[in-house]
């Protein structure tokens, strides 16, 4: 018997000839030759520069740069070194990318919805913007708008004042900055609690209204928590903050927080034409969920808001975070066409003037490359964990 | 799929090792037919196309001599307009042949860029320029000023050394093209533009209305310009720096454009050297200097055609006359 079962079997097949062995082989083979492909390469690129006298290392990053930079948001002049430089840009860049995608998100969602609305004129002009914003390049309207922005206004000297201490003018927007006095930390800190007491507070009505379905008015109360309590103290203790005004002074203004027109002309068109693509997004997920689950909410006597906040949108969700994951990538890599307009991000000071004064492009190259992949891939893993936290939950 | 990707592999991998071997310009030039020369991105008078598309200009006029040392015809260039940010990636990575942009000669690039300056074709130095408007005389007034300024110049660091040495403070607002500096400072956003002197008047020109900027007298800073070649091709290296030497040599000589066929029988000893025999010391064929100066003319003519005072930038000689005229230019004999 056993021998008969021996015979039906096939053969074993010589070892080169076995598809299993032989994918092994060739994955071996590819391995490798990728290997010596990267190792030749660097090779070759560190002995080419070598012969032809080009430094390299990483030791420039303690040079002092020996230039200025336009906006920074950490301390930083010309005896700072390159390495510093580094995060300057850096720094500029993830607020160029964060307040992109923030106000991104905010106008995509508004235009997506809008687009939807029974409201003729409200849907035409979401229609028209979308339209037109998503089909021009984004270098053009960056273009368009910095020299729109820095044409219209006027000049230092003929400065707008828009109340409140407020200068707007062909230099920036300038706003006073707030001077704390003794004691408003109490206020802060009143401040800071209040959110977390309303975490707090949000979990356990959560709670209660699962277990009794009672409701409770978090959001009146975690306004109180958050803004009501800090301020009724802070008057209290004679409202001890100041403000720093902005005033003219030389050939600028001086004093208060400036904010370039080359980060509103780059936040204006990377909001606005990414707007664009969120609201088609929006409109997409809104679309994709079944006319019948409006009817359903509406027949158990759901509100419109109600039924849009509870029942549309978080299915719509589901839909929607992907490619708005991809919207957000964009942003933030499309952040780098600052150079053009002067806005000082990685991009612009890091791979414009450190790579230039220090000429070691490769070492610059890459850790700049290595900046976007890092945003890229934390803005990844935080939407990809958005997602899992949205997704259907199936019981 | 795998052979496929293997084989792409190998022969990736031999064009790696192919590339490294070839360094001798010269013989890829005479190859090519043409020598590629990274030029500004419009710069009137030292390079800057013209209507037609043709470039002209004093760095221009550099290249073309080039190509008639080596290959016998001045047009034979091609041209790729570099912002400053990436001239010298361009040179090191052999995009292009030469590079004359008008390049400041600083230490740091010589010795750790990977490159040789050829030598100087314009002695410049940096200044400023600002708004008849805003009514300063000097630039020691400017404290609290915002500077419009060309990323990845020289010009960023001599302007915060001249600042922190006064004691002001400034603001630099940094853009990629000359282009767009110019369009800032016109619109307001700067109160005055600092760059090389030569490069304020060829800016100027381009401002809707030139009369109202004015370039202070400061010079803050030496600038001396020149083409640039790669490291570790001394052959080309030398024929760079000896064409341009021949132009100033032929101006000191009174050889010019018109009068160079009737020179070639000369009796003088020097301008017969110029004229015809040293060619092989260089790789050159023997009427090298004779090709730069009938087709491109002396340095001379070169500078008053561009800058000088029949073109519309009306810079004066200065520092670039003769150092037999009082200025700097001095080219080693040839002999």
């Amino acid at each position: 018997m056993s021998d008969h079962d021996s015979d039906l079997k096939p053969s074993k097949p010589a070892i080169w000839n076995d598809p299993k062995y032989r994918a092994l082989f060739f994955q071996i083979i590819l391995v490798i030759g990728l290997g010596y492909f990267i190792v030749s390469i660097v090779d070759n690129t560190l002995s080419n520069m070598e012969s032809r006298g080009i430094s390299t290392g990483f030791a420039f990053l303690n040079e002092p740069s020996g230039f200025g930079i336009l906006q920074s948001l950490i301390e930083f002049d010309e005896s700072h070194t390159y390495g510093r430089t580094f995060f300057v840009g850096l720094l500029n860049t993830l607020l160029i990318s964060g307040l992109g995608i923030f106000f991104a998100t905010f106008l995509g969602f508004i235009m997506g919805v809008a687009r939807l609305s029974n409201n003729w004129i409200v849907a035409k002009v979401a229609t028209v913007y979308i339209e037109i914003f998503r089909n021009i390049p984004l270098l053009l309207q960056i273009f368009f708008w910095y020299f729109a922005v820095l044409a219209s206004l006027p000049g230092v000297r003929q400065s707008m004042s828009l109340g409140a201490g407020i200068e707007f003018n062909n230099r920036g927007l300038y706003v006073p900055s707030p001077v704390p006095e003794d004691g408003f930390s109490i206020v802060f800190w009143l401040f800071v609690i209040g959110i977390i007491a309303t975490v707090f507070l949000a979990r356990w009505a959560n709670k209660r209204q699962e277990l009794t379905g009672q409701q409770f008015p978090v959001f009146f109360s975690s306004l109180g928590l958050i803004f009501g309590l800090p301020l009724v103290v802070f008057l209290m203790m004679g409202s001890p903050l100041s403000w720093d005004y902005p005033a003219l002074k030389g050939f600028n203004f001086q004093g208060g927080v400036s904010i370039i027109p080359e980060l509103l002309a780059l936040l204006l068109a990377l909001t606005i034409y990414t707007g664009t693509f969120i609201a088609e997004t929006v409109r997409a997920g809104i679309n994709a969920v079944s006319h019948g689950q409006t009817e359903a909410a509406m027949a158990l006597g759901l509100t419109r808001g109600k039924t849009m906040r509870l029942i549309i949108i978080p299915q719509a969700m589901r839909v929607i975070i992907p490619p708005l994951t991809s919207q957000y990538l964009n942003l933030a890599k499309n952040s780098s066409l600052a150079t053009a307009i002067g806005y000082p991000d990685i991009v612009a000071v890091f791979m414009g003037t450190t790579l230039n004064q220090t000429g070691q492009a490769v070492e610059i190259t890459m850790m700049t490359m290595g900046v976007y992949l890092t945003i890229s891939l934390t803005i990844s893993m935080f939407m990809n964990w958005f997602n899992k936290r949205m997704a259907l939950v199936e019981r | 799929m795998k052979k496929l990707t293997s084989t792409l592999l190998l022969t990736s991998i031999l064009a790696v090792a192919a590339n490294t071997a070839s360094a001798d310009t010269l013989s890829s030039v005479k190859s090519k037919g043409f020598v590629q020369c990274g030029v500004s991105t419009g710069l009137p008078g030292f390079s800057n196309a013209d209507a037609s598309g043709n470039w002209k200009g004093l760095d221009v006029d550099v290249c073309r001599a080039v190509a008639a040392a080596a290959l016998g015809d001045a047009g034979k260039v091609k041209y790729t307009p570099l912002t400053a940010k990436e001239r010298f990636t361009a040179l090191q990575s052999g995009e292009i042949d030469m590079l004359s942009r008008n390049t400041t000669w600083t230490l740091t690039r010589d010795g750790s860029l990977g490159l040789n300056f050829a030598g100087v074709n314009y002695y410049d130095g940096q200044g400023f320029m600002v708004t008849k408007g805003l009514g300063v005389k000097s630039a020691l007034e400017l404290d609290g000023a915002a500077v419009c300024i060309q990323a990845g110049t020289t010009t960023e660091l001599n302007l915060a050394d001249y600042f922190r040495e006064n004691g002001m403070k400034y603001k630099s607002v940094t853009y990629d093209t000359s282009d767009a500096t110019i369009k800032g400072f016109e619109a307001g956003r700067c109160d005055m533009l600092s760059s090389d002197q030569s490069q304020l008047y060829a800016l100027r020109i381009k401002l809707k209305n030139p009369g109202a900027a004015i370039v202070l007298p400061e010079v803050i800073s030496k600038e001396p310009l020149g083409p640039v070649v790669r490291q570790g091709d001394d052959k080309w290296f030398n024929i760079v720096k000896w064409s341009l030497m021949a132009m100033v040599n032929a101006e000191e000589l009174g050889v010019t454009s018109k009068n160079a066929s009737s020179m070639k029988s000369t009796k003088n000893p020097s301008i017969g050297r110029l004229m015809g025999g040293q060619g092989e010391k260089l790789g050159l064929g023997d009427g090298w200097a004779y090709n730069i100066v009938s087709q491109v003319g002396n340095y001379g003519e070169s500078f008053e055609r561009n800058v000088g005072m029949s073109s519309p930038l009306k810079i004066s000689r200065g520092l670039n006359a003769l150092w037999s005229k009082g200025g700097l230019q001095y080219a080693p004999p040839i002999r």
